[in-house]
């Protein structure tokens, strides 16, 4: 494991351009295609998205590192970046180690059961066959889907989903964990077990880097926030509670009530504390 | 690289779109340039392929995870029909009865071939263990993308994996195939033990080849639309259904069509499992003029192939099966390779 300090990901003058396919141009029928192959052109339809422009950033071992930005800001496609998913057109990411990808919609092997899963997946990350035995209970506990374990996944709500994915991705100890609104589906249970899994893994020098709409979440999770919008970063820095409350105000959003001493967020109802 | 003319994208920020951070503590980047800083701590581009020898030791690591899938693919697939797990005998058996329905009894394309339906399903069988390794490596990225966005491990894992659940098909079709074999009179000798090695040489095809269908399948999605006529086509001029011997060409393209990899697959596993092929054979005999021509041209043929000069000396058969194999191992695994970082784009 890397030396406390030591950075993790680095993200050098970053820029990442998607091509989508047929969007727009022709008509996309049999006949324009067809004209457009004898014509020997390019695809008219190929558009570029320029997702991520110019980002910079250093995150050390032990970093939580919240991304925010409105939806299309490039939270998601960064986090791709990271995990070496998406070739970057300019400038670089660099990372130490591993980096594993949690999404939303990121199904596992969605006809075979939850068990076949777990399995498939410790050993897919490259653990022994023993130590894959060793883990299964405690993952299958952790995620606490019980039953349901023995059914295919495609039987599961999105929240269990999630949940089985989270636990299987969090069992072993990561060198950069990328979450994507893995967690926003889980129930308030969840949430608490899984804060604490972070908290557990950035104890283990490793980083974790948590992509969320739930702002709270943000802040009870992470020391440093990356806020990001149209593609480049607003502003980044350990000001957690400072970048969220700007944030919140830039969006129109109404100004969480604070604690002034502590920062803390003051609630009227008293909140399902951990 | 000038970006500049990349800006015309959508999303470019406005003027009146920048926001109010004044008075927040921004972080500061190190001093070093990042690049260099990067290299000082030992961190790599994320979207760097590993070298090759790590590859392979990774690869190694996951042979667990890789016949676990097959497995569990293997199981999952038949859940959903009745039958279940006997559709994988099922499969190739019905195959084989229509190819024994159309070319044999409607169009008798059997002439001068002895035991033509052990010869004809051996040859589907095995036929259909290559092609089905193709078919769906090619759209194996494509179908585990969620798997290979959220976990890590070399990509080549999967392919391979695919070749497995196929492996573990034709062994129990090879099981299906040694009692039609039986039927049809052909006797258990010592010679049945050659297909284990004939095997084993098709296997390591068609992970070669299911690596290098499977990086085309996974950006050319015209590709695994296009697959299924080529592999026809094929079939077709492989000798599955004929003697490629009996065609009416010229002998360079007999000999062409005789070493291509899936009939000399094929031609291994027929002589090893039917006698009436290792007799039949041509050069089996001494050569006889008048008897093969008769085999070539006598309206009610005679099994006389064997009286006729072969066109590719089957001695050397066994060499065409280990170079076959062995040149698709290499270059449909360096090909797959190559392309390491950019499988899970999609």
């Amino acid at each position: 494991m890397a030396a406390a300090d030591a950075p993790m990901v680095i993200a050098d003058d970053l820029h990442i351009v998607y091509r989508v396919f047929g969007a727009g141009g022709d008509k996309g029928t049999a006949a324009t295609a067809l004209l457009r192959i004898m014509g020997r052109k390019t695809r008219g339809s190929i558009r570029e998205v320029h997702a991520i422009r110019g980002v910079s950033f250093v995150a050390y071992s032990g970093d939580a590192v919240g991304v925010i930005g409105r939806n299309g800001s490039g939270k998601t496609t960064l986090l791709r970046a990271i995990a070496g998913l998406l070739p970057p057109e300019q400038g670089n990411v660099y990372i130490n180690g591993e980096a594993a990808l949690l999404g939303v919609n990121a199904a596992l092997l969605d006809d075979l059961t939850g068990e076949r899963n777990v399995v498939l997946g410790c050993l897919a990350m490259g653990m022994s066959k023993a130590e894959t035995k060793e883990k299964f209970p405690a993952i299958v506990d952790f995620s606490g889907v019980g039953d349901f374990i023995d059914l295919p996944m495609k039987a599961y709500s999105s929240g269990m989903g999630s949940r089985l994915r989270f636990a299987i991705a969090a069992s072993k100890s990561q060198d950069i964990l990328l979450v994507d609104e893995a967690l926003a589906t889980g129930d308030a249970e969840f949430r608490v077990k899984s804060h604490a899994r972070i908290q557990e893994l950035r104890k283990d020098a490793g980083t974790v880097f948590l992509v969320a709409h739930n702002l709270e979440e943000v802040e009870q999770t992470c020391n440093r926030v990356i806020w990001m919008e149209r593609g480049k970063i607003v502003t980044q820095g350990e000001d957690v509670i400072g970048i969220i409350d700007r944030y919140i105000e830039a969006s129109g959003g109404t100004p969480v009530d604070r604690d002034p001493v502590t920062g803390k967020r003051i609630h009227t109802r008293v909140p399902a504390k951990t | 690289m000038s970006n500049d003319r990349r800006l015309s994208a959508p999303g470019q920020l406005q003027a009146g779109d920048e926001f109010a951070t004044s008075g927040l503590v921004a972080a500061e980047l190190p001093d070093t340039p990042l690049a260099e800083l990067a290299t000082q701590h030992g961190l790599r581009p994320s979207a760097e392929r590993p070298p090759v020898i790590q590859y392979l030791r990774h690869l190694w690591q996951r042979r667990h995870f890789i016949m676990a899938f097959a497995t569990a693919r293997n199981i999952a697939m038949y859940t959903e029909a009745r039958l279940g797990q006997v559709w994988q005998v099922l499969t190739p058996l019905l195959n084989a009865g229509v190819y024994f329905l159309i070319f044999g009894l409607l169009l008798h394309i059997n002439r001068g071939i002895p035991n033509y339906l052990a010869f004809l399903v051996t040859g589907v069988f095995v036929f259909n263990f290559t092609q089905r390794a193709f078919i769906s490596t090619s759209t194996v990225v494509t179908e585990s993308l969620p798997l290979i966005r959220a976990l890590h491990f070399p990509r080549a894992a999967l392919p391979l994996a695919y070749v497995m659940i196929e492996l573990q098909q034709m062994v129990l079709s090879m099981a299906v195939l040694a009692v039609i074999v039986l039927c049809t009179g052909e006797p258990i000798s010592w010679y049945w033990l050659l297909v284990i090695p004939a095997l084993l040489l098709q296997t390591i095809f068609n992970v070669g080849a299911g690596l290098a269908t499977a990086r085309l399948g996974s950006n050319v999605n015209d590709f695994s639309q296009l697959l299924p006529f080529l592999m026809r086509t094929w079939l077709y001029v492989s000798g599955v259904l004929f003697q490629i011997s009996t065609l009416d060409i010229a002998r360079k393209w007999v000999a062409l069509l005789q070493i291509n990899p899936a009939a000399i697959y094929i031609g291994l596993i027929r002589e090893a499992l039917l006698k009436s092929q290792r007799q039949s054979q041509p050069g089996a005999m001494p050569y006889n003029a008048l008897k093969c021509a008769q085999w070539h041209h006598a309206k009610k043929p005679l099994d006389w192939s064997a009286y006729c000069a072969p066109v590719t000396n089957p001695a050397h058969y066994w060499y065409y099966a280990i170079a076959w194999a062995v040149l698709a191992l290499v270059v449909g695994f360096f090909f797959f390779w190559r392309a390491e970082a950019k499988y899970g784009r999609g």
